[in-house]
């Protein structure tokens, strides 16, 4: 095609031709990019000269024709606008400058809108926490080759968690049209290839029709279960090339792949299991997409009477149910007699025991029980890493993704149960009842331990902040890389009924989650006018502080309560741990694992990047009053962020 | 008084506080005890008031007998390795077991709001 062909460095020296054909429809600038400015700010905001470039980048790029109408990146953008992707989360860079120039003035920075991050890994944590809060993918903006390295490590933690991501790469793959050293360094033969491990899918595109196709078929790709991360390579050249006509340029429509469904005969026989069990067991990890999810999971266990452990990788049985057992989880396996696992990845650690010391592993079942396993697991997976997890072996496993495979099994349980059966079941339902009931009392003993101690609990520092929050539209959008953390206080005490309550955790252990990814599901909660919370961990909050700045620049309201141990507190006790083990002594345990001397004051640190903040608090009677003032922060649609000297777990 | 007599008084009450002193240390203490468990890094799993956490059991108040808590430190095979004598001495258990001893018992979780006010919201059923 003809128009495709122009050259960027042509285009940019030559007057472009507008495009009167466009093939789909277009979504042009709200403003013109350049209306009249007052003299001072004009200075502000002039470009570097040509000299300066050069000084700082190496050669200078040529400037854009004042009347050039279209081109590639504003094709690219209008392929983005038809999959309704809401936000870009990116850094600048020159590897994408043409697709970052149509973003914010063809495409009015709107679906998408740009949000500027301070980190690549930042930018995917705050994607996956994005989707997870509003079930819709985002999108990151990053170099294919520096910008890429960075975020590998986000798309890991996305990739485990099983969170579709569309990460578009800006390259220069034509080594001749690279214009110096930093093209060159910023250029690769295959950029995908260093997070091809753990993404789903990846394509460089050669033409702009290339493009929107294999933009659409990532995105189909990326949110079919299980939903993972994709790449996609904007070639430089296709960006900045001119658009002369788009005549013969299309725009695939999205046909989203219906997610799959368990097979009918295997559901029937698991229902005849379930039926039959004395003791079932429900497990549920990354089941609930959305609020049906939950609303399914609960009439499934309500049917059979089953007490269900949530793992908490997504909320998926409301805390305030009495079949939600996750304090029971070890007895309950023990005592079981059929075990169901829904969308559990690692399904061997539920029903084994492995001793960290010796290595030796063991059953936690009795011998005999009936496991079923369904989900999207062994439908993709890659070799490399190996979150696949330990093989289990067991005697009925269904591929199907859990949410959509769920109706057809609880009309299965339905069919297989004689009016007797549901009558003999009924009783369950009081022992349930009252073993929540203990559960939840001892859980509540157990916080009274320690209330008042200096540094303060987790227990302490929780429920101060639920008493809080729990008459507002609350969601827990991130507690770091573990809920275990916190002693999972949210999860022991915190009335969690809504799905979107709880988005779980960083699911690759990759640190610097937290608070990239509170900031992303606080973007999407803004929207939905909910009050986005989150419990910040100390040691994972310093990868990638800079999220704050993000927060406080797009005013995205967000109550981040520091849960500061001075520590990577885990480590400290694995060192010990294994230390003592070695009969070595126990005293040097925190050489390497402490965060003190000198102390970080992270309440200084939100400070300079325009966040409301107090602390360190170490008085737990200051908490209180503290949580209250950065509330009304929080309210008034702004970042706020408490410093709380805690207990080590 | 003669001077002889004062030596002699100042030396008896030297030789009274040497020998209540090396009395003192061979009884658990609580200072002491708490100077160890936070040295040796109890506190990370237990809490600094032995409240337990995700990580370790709670320890106190009302905690086992010195005896009960030596036999587990010296012979658990939990997540938590086993101390030897070498990295704990059995007065260091001792001293411990008396810090811990001494935690007083925490409040009714009733007379705690922010715990109160949760029991008043329980929906065990929807």
């Amino acid at each position: 095609m003809a128009s495709q062909n122009v050259d960027r460095r042509n285009f940019l020296s030559k007057v472009a031709v507008a495009s009167s054909a466009a093939a789909i429809p277009t979504v042009h600038a709200a403003e013109p990019a350049n209306k009249t400015l007052p003299a001072t700010e004009a200075r502000r905001l002039a470009p570097p000269s040509v000299a300066q470039l050069a000084a700082d980048t190496g050669e200078a790029r040529p400037q854009l024709p004042a009347s050039a109408t279209d081109c590639g990146s504003d094709f690219m953008v209008d392929v983005i606008k038809t999959l309704n992707i809401d936000y870009i989360f990116s850094n600048p860079g020159s590897s994408f400058l043409g697709l970052h120039e149509s973003i914010v003035n063809y495409g009015g920075n709107k679906s998408p809108e740009f949000i500027t991050c301070m980190h690549e890994e930042s930018s995917a944590a705050m994607a996956n926490g994005y989707y997870k809060a509003s079930g819709r993918p985002a999108s990151i903006l990053c170099h294919g080759t520096v910008g890429l390295q960075h975020a590998s490590m986000a798309l890991y933690n996305a990739w485990c968690d099983r969170v579709p991501l569309i990460a578009i790469l800006g390259n220069t793959l034509d080594s001749t049209k690279r214009a110096g050293a930093n093209d060159w360094r910023h250029s690769a033969q295959d950029p995908a290839a260093i997070v091809r491990d753990f993404t789903k899918w990846d394509d460089q595109p050669i033409s702009l029709q290339a493009f929107a196709e294999s933009m659409v078929q990532g995105y189909k790709i990326s949110t079919t279960p299980p939903m993972e991360p994709i790449v996609l390579v904007a070639d430089s050249q296709l960006q900045e090339m001119e658009l002369v006509s788009r005549s013969g340029l299309s725009i695939p429509k999205l046909s989203p792949t219906l997610p799959p469904q368990g097979d009918a005969g295997a559901l029937r026989e698991a229902a005849q299991f379930l039926v039959a069990a004395e003791r079932p067991v429900i497990l549920a990890d990354r089941l609930a997409r959305t609020a049906e999810g939950m609303r399914l999971l609960v009439q499934l266990a309500e049917t059979l009477n089953a007490p269900v452990v949530d793992l908490t990788s997504r909320q998926n049985m409301p805390t305030t149910h009495h079949l939600y057992q996750n304090a029971q989880n070890r007895k309950l396996v023990a005592q079981a007699d059929v075990i169901l696992g829904l969308e559990v990845t690692d399904f061997w650690g539920q029903i084994n025991q492995f001793n960290r010391i010796d290595d030796s592993s063991s059953p936690r079942m009795k011998p005999g029980t009936k496991l079923i396993r369904i989900g999207v697991n062994d439908l993709y997976m890659k070799s490399n890493y190996q979150d696949f997890q330990r093989y289990a072996a067991v005697d009925l496993s269904i591929a199907g993704d859990g949410e959509t495979t769920l109706p057809a099994l609880i009309d299965a349980v339905k069919s297989a149960m004689s009016d007797n059966r549901k009558l003999s079941l009924a009783p369950r339902a009081e022992v349930y009842r009252k073993m929540y009931a203990e559960n939840y009392e001892a859980a509540r003993q157990a916080a009274a331990f320690g209330w008042d101690a200096s540094p303060i609990s987790t227990a302490r520092l929780c429920m101060e902040l639920w008493q809080q929050i729990k008459t507002e539209d609350w969601a827990l959008v991130s507690v770091g890389a573990s809920e275990g953390f916190i002693s999972n206080w949210p999860h022991r005490l915190w009335h969690i009924d809504r799905h979107y309550q709880y988005l779980g955790y960083g699911a690759g252990g990759g640190v610097g989650y937290g608070l990239p990814a509170a900031v992303g599901a606080a973007l999407a909660n803004k929207a939905l006018g909910r009050m986005s919370v989150n419990i910040q961990c100390d040691g994972d909050f310093m990868y990638a502080n800079g999220a704050l700045w993000t927060a406080a620049h797009h005013r995205i309201p967000l109550l981040t309560v520091m849960h500061n141990n001075r520590a990577y507190a885990q480590e400290t006790m694995l060192l010990q741990g294994i230390a003592n083990q070695r009969n070595r002594g126990v005293t040097t345990a925190k050489i390497g694992t402490a965060i003190e001397d000198p102390n970080i004051d992270y309440a200084k640190l939100a400070h300079g990047m325009g966040v409301w903040a107090e602390g360190p608090i170490t008085d737990p009677k200051d908490l209180a009053p503290a949580i209250k003032r950065a509330i009304g922060v929080v309210k008034q649609g702004l970042p706020a962020l408490i410093d709380v000297v805690t207990q080590s777990r | 008084m003669p001077q002889r007599y004062a030596l002699a008084a100042a030396a008896l009450t030297l030789w009274a506080c040497s020998t209540i002193a090396a009395a003192d240390e061979t009884k658990p203490s609580v200072a002491r005890g708490r100077d160890i468990f936070m040295k040796v890094g109890c506190y990370h799993c237990h809490g600094t008031h032995g409240q337990g956490s995700g990580a370790g059991l709670k320890l106190a108040p009302d905690p086992l007998p010195t005896e009960a808590i030596a036999q587990f430190i010296r012979a658990t095979t939990s997540t938590m390795p086993a101390y030897s004598e070498h990295i704990l001495s059995d007065s260091q258990i001792a001293d411990i077991a008396a810090y811990l001893g001494s935690i007083p018992a925490a409040r009714s979780p009733d007379a705690i709001p922010a715990l109160k006010s949760s029991s008043q919201h329980v929906k065990p059923q929807r």
